[in-house]
């Protein structure tokens, strides 16, 4: 006997929701623990200003705000969401993983959820588990989610993380569609370079040494900058040339918000023309890994930037190293 | 190549690249005190010279090179 297939013929973006937390912090609320101004935080990241989570801003409740918009921007109902996907490099706890306790809160009682462990790239390869999900019949309609609260573990005091990392949370809605409006995905992975992004301990060496300090995040900043802007040009590209899409039919260029000048240098090297909107919502929210590309989607909807129907680049990259994008319709 | 010729093409990179003006570029000025070009600014430097001069400048290098001098002695060096 054939085994039964539904196989749907595509997958589309159908809503999208963010959530930014209340507190905005500027660069001179922090510059002084790190020995640096305001001036050097804009010329070294472009960064004005960004958002910290208080101690009701949890991972778990932006994400269930973002969701709740991006389902009521769908119109979908919560009933209908066959998966939840959550994009985190930041739960708490070692378990349990957090996209249950979503799905729980959002009302999608019918859904399976996990979450996915990719950091920076973590939304990005969401999508496209999200995507292949809905093709093969597997879902109808999925829920993608970055939340992320990265001051739970960058210290205040590294000059190399503390003006750079924030909070926030961004989803989209994935359904299923009778054009393909996402693009396969092109993604990679580098674990030699695993050290580039990395906590100063992890939790059994805390345990051994508790006195040393709580494990946080460090970075070989100009590594990754210099592996950032050659590498990425190439698998931009490579993502354009696998969708069938040339720089002259997108709408907008939505890179994770690492660093505007990782962006502008990417966007020069692709040669994107004028109309291409250029996301940079990082300039005021700062690095939010998994929940930047959603995030800035939204702020490039919102300003005008860009029109529904659109084509946008999405790629994220980060920690691990890994990388992964994609091309959407922009819902 | 000449010292004269590698330091006129560095600093067409560093106003590219840093915005640097041309006429303050040469051999005694410090990339980061005097010509402001911060750390991911020189990463930038660092790869359009690789290009530029045809040579291999290693990240490790890249810290000791701390005046327009220092590079040019490299890249004469590596050059030969």
């Amino acid at each position: 006997m054939p085994i039964e297939s539904s196989l749907n013929l595509g997958a589309k973006v159908t809503g999208i929701g963010t959530y930014r937390p209340k507190l905005i912090v500027k660069n001179n609320d922090i510059a002084a623990k790190i020995n640096s101004s305001d001036e050097w935080i804009r010329e070294r990241s472009g960064i004005l200003e960004r958002r910290y989570a208080n101690a009701n801003e949890t991972v778990v409740s932006m994400a269930v705000q973002a969701c709740n918009e991006a389902i009521k921007n769908s119109g979908i109902t919560p009933s209908e969401i066959d998966l939840v996907i959550l994009a985190t490099a930041t739960n708490p706890a070692q378990l349990p993983n957090l996209a249950m306790e979503i799905a729980h809160e959002i009302k999608a009682f019918n859904a399976g959820a996990f979450d996915i462990g990719a950091a920076c790239s973590g939304f990005t390869y969401a999508i496209s588990m999200a995507n292949s999900s809905v093709v093969s019949g597997d879902s109808k309609n999925v829920i993608v989610v970055g939340s992320e609260r990265m001051t739970d573990f960058v210290s205040e005091f590294d000059r190399g993380t503390a003006f750079l990392f924030a909070d926030g949370a961004g989803a989209f809605v994935i359904s299923q569609s009778k054009e393909f409006q996402i693009s396969n995905s092109v993604w990679g992975a580098d674990g030699s370079l695993k050290d580039w992004i990395c906590m100063t301990k992890n939790w059994p060496e805390f345990y051994d040494n508790p006195n040393d300090g709580f494990p946080a995040l460090k970075m070989e900043g100009q590594k990754v900058f210099r592996w950032a802007i050659t590498e990425m040009v190439g698998i931009a590209q490579k993502i354009l040339d696998e969708a069938g899409v040339s720089v002259e039919e997108l709408g907008a260029f939505v890179p994770h918000q690492a660093n505007m000048r990782i962006t502008d240098h990417i966007a020069k090297s692709l040669k994107l023309p004028a109309h291409v909107a250029i996301a940079r919502d990082g300039t005021t929210m700062g690095n939010t890994t998994a929940a930047t590309i959603p995030l800035a989607l939204d702020t490039l909807k919102k300003n005008g930037e860009v029109k529904s129907g659109e084509l946008a680049l999405l790629l994220g990259f980060g920690a691990g190293l890994a990388y992964c994008g994609q091309v959407i319709v922009v819902p | 190549m000449t010292e004269e010729q590698i330091v006129s093409d560095l600093a067409v990179i560093l106003n590219e690249v840093a915005g640097v003006d041309q006429s303050k570029v040469s051999m005694d000025k410090s990339f980061l005190d005097d010509l402001e070009v911060d750390s991911l600014s020189m990463v930038e430097v660092v790869m359009a010279a690789e290009d530029k001069f045809g040579v291999k400048i290693p990240d490790e290098e890249v810290k000791n090179l701390k005046t327009v001098g220092d590079a040019v002695t490299f890249i004469k060096k590596s050059s030969n």
